[in-house]
C-alpha cells in the first residue's frame, strides 16, 4: 500500500506533483466515496452482463457462480448499474442501513 | 570569441536568440505587438534555419497547452504573446508553472482591453502576477537578447525546473531598432546546457503528471511550489554571474542608478527605466539628490535587495503602469510598500500610475513628477499609504 497522503509533508511531494510510480491508482479506494451499494437480486437476476458492461469503474465482476457483483473497494456507489439492469434486480441500498 | 554587433529590430534579434537557443518547439498565436517574433521564427523554421517544431494553433490557450505538452516530452519549448493573447492562456499559465515546466515566454507586454487598445503597458503581465512563473522584466533590445539565454538556463536548471516570463515593452522595443550585440555560438554553447528535464512524459518510465489533488494534500503542493520558487533565487543569481563572466554585462534583480548621496529615488519597471535615468541626469545638474531604482526581477521578488537599495532614502517615487481597481494603487508600489512596511525609516511613497496604453513619458514629465512628489510630501511625511495619482489626467 502507498503511504496515505495525509502522511506526506510538502518535502515528500516530488516536482510538479508527478507521480512516480505507474499504475497506483489502482491502490486508490475509490469505495469511499460511496453513500449507497449495489445489491444483486439473484430470483431475478439473468446474467447478461449488463452491470458489468456499464459499469464506468470496471468495478464489477463476475463471480464463481456466474452472478457479478461489485468489488467494494472501487466501487463508488454510482448506480448506473442499478438504472441500466435489464430486468431491475439491482437495488441500491443506503451504507447507513 | 566576441559576439557581433547588429542593427536590427528588437523582435528580429528576439527571434535569432531563440534560434540560437535551439528550441525544439515554439507554438504560439501572432498578436500585437509581438507579432514580428513569431513570424520571423515561422520564417527560420521554414527556411530550414531552425530545426524546430512550428505549431501554429488556433488561439492563446490551445498554445500554451501544446508548450505544456512538448517541454513535458522533454522538448525545449517558446511561447510568446502579449495582452489578450496572455488572458486567453491564462488557465495553462497557471498549470505550467505548477507542473513545473520550464517553458520561456516573451511577453510584449499591451494594454488588456477595454476599452480595446494594441498599446503599451503593464497590465497584462500584472493579471498573471501570482502564475507561480518566475517573472523578469528587459528594459531594452540588448536585455531581451541576453534573457532568451538567462531565461532557459534558469528555466532548465534542475534546481529549478520554473517556467520564465521575459517581459518586455510592446512597440516601445519591441519595433525599436537597436545595437544588438549577438553572442557568438561558443558564448551560447558555454553558457546553456542541453536540456535534461526534471519530469519527462516516456513510455518507457510511464510517470503521470497533472494528477487530482484532494484537499488532504492540496497544500502541501502549493507550500512545495512557493518552495520552489524562492529556492530559485541562487540559481537566478548564478546565472546571471555566469552572464556576466560570458558577455561582460552585469544583471542584478534590483538596479540602482546615481543613488549615491540621494534622498529621492525613482523606482522603475521596464523601459520606463531608461528614460528616467535621462531625467535623474538632468535633475543632478540642477544639484538635486535624485537616484534611480530598478526593479528587474519581479518574481520571486527581492525583498532584501528593495530594502538595501532605499535605505536612506526619503522619498520614493513609484512608477507604476497598471492599475489595481479600487486597490492600493499600482501593483509594483502596493509591493514595494508591503516590503518596506516593516523597515524603521520606510521611505514616504508616491506613486504615479502612468503611461497607459503607450501614452508617453517622457524625462520632462519624470522631472514634473519629481516637483509634484516634492510638493506633495511637504509638512505632510509620509504621503499616505493609499495616495496614487493617475499623471498627465485631464480633468
Amino acid at each position: 500500500m502507498p503511504k496515505s497522503e495525509l502522511d506526506l509533508g510538502w518535502k515528500d511531494i516530488d516536482p510538479g506533483c508527478a507521480v512516480n510510480e505507474p499504475g497506483n491508482a489502482a491502490q486508490y479506494r475509490t469505495g469511499d466515496w460511496r453513500s449507497i451499494r449495489p445489491v444483486w437480486d439473484h430470483t431475478r437476476c439473468i446474467k447478461c452482463g449488463v452491470c458489468y458492461i456499464f459499469c464506468p469503474d470496471a468495478a464489477i465482476l463476475k463471480n464463481a457462480e456466474g452472478y457479478f457483483e461489485a468489488d467494494l473497494y472501487y466501487c463508488k456507489g454510482c448506480g448506473i448499474c442499478a438504472q441500466e439492469c435489464v430486468t431491475g434486480c439491482i437495488k441500491m441500498v443506503e451504507e447507513a442501513e | 570569441m566576441m559576439g557581433q554587433r547588429v542593427g536590427v529590430e528588437n523582435s528580429i534579434a528576439a527571434a535569432e536568440a531563440i534560434r540560437m537557443a535551439n528550441v525544439d518547439v515554439v507554438a504560439a498565436y501572432p498578436i500585437t505587438p509581438q507579432t514580428h517574433i513569431v513570424e520571423h521564427l515561422a520564417e527560420l523554421v521554414a527556411d530550414g534555419k531552425l530545426d524546430a517544431e512550428f505549431i501554429p494553433v488556433e488561439s492563446e490557450h490551445s498554445a500554451m497547452s501544446v508548450c505544456c505538452g512538448s517541454s513535458a516530452a522533454g522538448a525545449r519549448t517558446f511561447t510568446c504573446t502579449s495582452s489578450q493573447g496572455l488572458a486567453l492562456m491564462n488557465e495553462i499559465v497557471f498549470i505550467a508553472a505548477s507542473l513545473r515546466l520550464p517553458i520561456v515566454m516573451i511577453l510584449a507586454n499591451r494594454s488588456l482591453s477595454g476599452p480595446l487598445s494594441i498599446w503599451n503597458d503593464h497590465t497584462d503581465v500584472m493579471s498573471v502576477r501570482d502564475c507561480g512563473w518566475i517573472q523578469v522584466f528587459a528594459d531594452n533590445g540588448q536585455e531581451l537578447f541576453d534573457h532568451v539565454f538567462f531565461a532557459y538556463r534558469v528555466a532548465e536548471d534542475p534546481a529549478v525546473s520554473l517556467p520564465v516570463i521575459i517581459n518586455i515593452d510592446g512597440f516601445i522595443v519591441t519595433h525599436v531598432i537597436e545595437a544588438i550585440e549577438y553572442w557568438s555560438e561558443e558564448q551560447v554553447k558555454k553558457y546553456l546546457p542541453d536540456f535534461k528535464p526534471v519530469n519527462v512524459l516516456n513510455p518507457d518510465k510511464p510517470i503521470t503528471m497533472g494528477a487530482f489533488a484532494l484537499p488532504g494534500i492540496f497544500t502541501e503542493a502549493k507550500k512545495n511550489q512557493d518552495e520552489a520558487i524562492l529556492a530559485s533565487r541562487p540559481h537566478i543569481m548564478k546565472a546571471w554571474g555566469e552572464m556576466e563572466k560570458v558577455v561582460g554585462r552585469k544583471y542584478e534583480p534590483v538596479e540602482t542608478y546615481k543613488l549615491e548621496g540621494a534622498d529621492t529615488a525613482f523606482l522603475t519597471m521596464g523601459s520606463f527605466s531608461e528614460t528616467a535615468s535621462i531625467a535623474i541626469d538632468r535633475l543632478r545638474e540642477q544639484g538635486k539628490p535624485v537616484g534611480q531604482i530598478k526593479l528587474r526581477l519581479w518574481r520571486p521578488f527581492p525583498f532584501d535587495e528593495i530594502r538595501a537599495a532605499t535605505k536612506g532614502i526619503k522619498n520614493l517615487i513609484v512608477i507604476d503602469r497598471a492599475i489595481s481597481y479600487g486597490g492600493p494603487g499600482g501593483p509594483v508600489a502596493s509591493e514595494i510598500r508591503a516590503a518596506l512596511y516593516q523597515e524603521k525609516n520606510m521611505p514616504a511613497i508616491a506613486n504615479f500610475l502612468c503611461g497607459f496604453a503607450g501614452r508617453d513619458v517622457t524625462a520632462d514629465d519624470f522631472i514634473a513628477m519629481y516637483g509634484k512628489t516634492e510638493e506633495l510630501v511637504k509638512g505632510r511625511a509620509p504621503i499616505r499609504e493609499e495616495d496614487y495619482v493617475f499623471y498627465g489626467v485631464r480633468e
